[in-house]
């Protein structure tokens, strides 16, 4: 064989990966970025540079600042709710036996349901007048609630979608990072009599930091990007209760074709999850119990 | 954790432990008590999980005044198979369902194309700019769909390519967590294999087909139960990139269901969502270690 295809072989055979990720999410960027600086309403030909004026109209803007509020909102309380909880049920569901991995499928089985399914599911669940929840709480004497109608619960029930679908995911990932512990050390420690607390703070928690700090990450990340249970259960409302960035781009993009004015709200998320993840990558490299 | 006591002892007293002190007796009550409780509350944990799907099959069946009684009956009179065909009909279903099929296998096979030499490329050669290179792919893993939808709208448009199968596939025609996921299987694969079959002048691509590829087949129907599932699952991307029927897939078209048959149609609604999630349901309680497997290693990017 020739030299020169030899060396440019490994070349060639990340090239066709490689043009799709240029292709599709690098130059993307770029081109976001490139539009927010402009006005441009999808139609004309002509975009027309306004330097930050999208991004000046969008931080006066009430509505963008309500939806950064709700955004953090949604995702401070999913995050806290759905990696809080995960850490006990792991604990508590960590055991091999068929019934601990029945348990464990019945909690994991909404990750792998597609989101249109969780989200029709779950508006009918909250259905102001039939459905079934307020028929629980009818039966416990409160209510009834008006779910998704109120724009006073209306986050907070999003929040309790998004918890019921990633739970289960959380806690599986929780105990497989349970059962990565050596062995040794617990028993170690049930050989020093060890109270279950402290062998929790010192060996369990300390060993797990790594799972913890990648769940959250990858929640927040996960939370600050939803879409699919407002587009179809809320639609951003009422009264922009539950308007969030990537609906806000949406809408912007869609239904009022200000490409740049969707395309700056676009960066500011870029930026808001791009700290997150250098954040995450900063916290681990200092972190010495890491076990890849 | 440690096994509970219980475990190790008979849970009643019996005949010998019959004899027992008081105190031991009572402890081997409470323990059994405690494991008791302990079953009970998983149970309701599954409840938690498990009654709302309950609740969308028994919607599904019961006919249109039936749903709006409250408070709510959980058996219906008679089950109404007819919301299922309703449901059906209410679209161009046969259309969605081929779409998404082509849809996910298509991104499926232009991955495995993709990723499979750009995997062993990354794994197997030294070259100029290799870890600035793998460093561009995993970069993109941190750059979600969500992010970027307005501009490829725009790229795929100016391409008219929207409304079509293409705008659906290509965006994802490579996989950053494949590469990275059957880059360490490779890896891990012996290097004497490879050597002798070099030295036997066995061609590269040969290598790569007849010897790596099938070693880290695990690692591949891992990454392709997790591909084809996300996809198929997939709304916000086919909602996006579509307006017309020619290539919405299932998701959307059950989603659209609201908008036919109006939005109080609850029992033709659940029916069509059992159509939509209990095949993924049923998949996942038949291979369930495999696909919680596929979508754990997904997460640890």
């Amino acid at each position: 064989m020739p030299m020169v295809p030899k060396r440019l072989k490994p070349y060639a055979m990340i090239a066709p990966a490689l043009a799709v990720f240029s292709l599709f999410y690098l130059y993307p960027i770029g081109y976001m970025i490139h539009l927010s600086f402009h006005e441009w309403n999808f139609i004309s030909p002509e975009k027309t540079y306004v330097g930050l004026g999208n991004y000046r109209e969008m931080l006066t803007d009430d509505v963008f600042l309500q939806v950064l509020r709700n955004s953090a909102l949604y995702t401070v309380m999913t995050v806290l709710l759905a990696t809080g909880t995960a850490l006990p049920l792991a604990l508590w569901l960590n055991r091999k036996s068929g019934f601990h991995a029945f348990v464990q499928g019945a909690i994991f089985s909404p990750h792998i349901i597609s989101l249109v399914s969780v989200s029709l599911l779950w508006s009918w669940l909250m259905d102001p007048e039939y459905g079934l929840l307020n028929g629980l709480l009818h039966w416990f004497g409160i209510g009834p609630l008006k779910w998704l109608n109120d724009p006073g619960t209306a986050l907070l029930s999003l929040v309790i979608v998004a918890v019921w679908k990633n739970l289960g995911y959380n806690t599986i990932v929780f105990i497989a990072g349970l059962q990565s512990i050596p062995p040794e050390l617990l028993e170690a420690a049930a050989l020093d009599r060890s109270k279950p607390w402290t062998t929790f703070r010192r060996i369990i928690l300390p060993m797990l930091s790594p799972t913890l700090f990648f769940l959250v990450i990858i929640n927040l990340i996960g939370s600050f990007q939803v879409f699919e249970t407002i587009a179809i259960m809320t639609q951003g409302g009422p009264v922009h209760s539950t308007n969030t960035l990537v609906y806000y781009i949406y809408e912007y993009g869609f239904r009022y074709f200000k490409i740049g004015h969707a395309s700056a709200a676009g960066v500011i998320l870029l930026v808001i999850v791009g700290t997150l993840t250098l954040g995450y990558f900063r916290l681990l490299s200092r972190r010495v119990h890491y076990y890849g | 954790m440690a096994p509970s006591r219980a475990d190790a002892r008979p849970v009643f007293a019996t005949g010998r432990g019959a004899g027992r002190p008081a105190a031991a007796r009572f402890r081997a009550a409470l323990d059994a008590a405690l494991r008791i409780a302990n079953i009970v509350c998983m149970l309701l944990l599954v409840c938690v999980f498990a009654l709302p799907f309950a609740w969308m099959i028994s919607t599904s069946l019961k006919t249109l005044p039936e749903t709006m009684r409250f408070p709510p009956d959980w058996i219906p009179d008679r089950p109404v198979w007819s919301n299922y065909a309703d449901a059906w009909n209410s679209g161009p279903f046969p259309k969605y369902f081929l779409n998404s099929l082509i849809v996910s296998s298509g991104i499926l096979v232009l991955q495995f194309l993709t990723i499979i030499p750009a995997a062993y490329a990354f794994a197997r050669f030294r070259f100029p700019g290799r870890g600035l290179l793998f460093g561009l792919v995993m970069a993109t893993l941190m750059i979600p769909p969500q992010l970027i939808f307005l501009p490829v709208y725009l790229m795929l448009s100016d391409w008219k390519l929207l409304n079509t199968h293409f705008a659906l596939i290509l965006p994802f025609a490579s996989s950053a967590f494949g590469i990275f996921l059957l880059r360490q299987s490779f890896l891990q694969t012996a290097g004497e294999l490879i050597e002798a079959a070099r030295l036997d002048n066995a061609p590269e691509w040969k290598i790569m087909i007849r010897i790596m590829a099938p070693l880290a087949r695990p690692v591949l129907a891992t990454f392709a139960l997790f591909s084809f599932i996300s996809h198929w699952n997939d709304y916000f991307w086919p909602l996006v990139m579509t307006t017309n029927e020619s290539a919405r897939t299932l998701p959307i078209g059950i989603a659209k269901i609201r908008e036919t048959e109006g939005t109080a149609t609850w029992n033709v609604l659940m029916a069509a969502n059992v159509m939509l999630a209990v095949p993924v349901l049923l998949a996942f309680f038949a291979a369930q270690r495999h696909i919680i497997r596929a979508f754990v290693y997904s997460g640890i990017k």
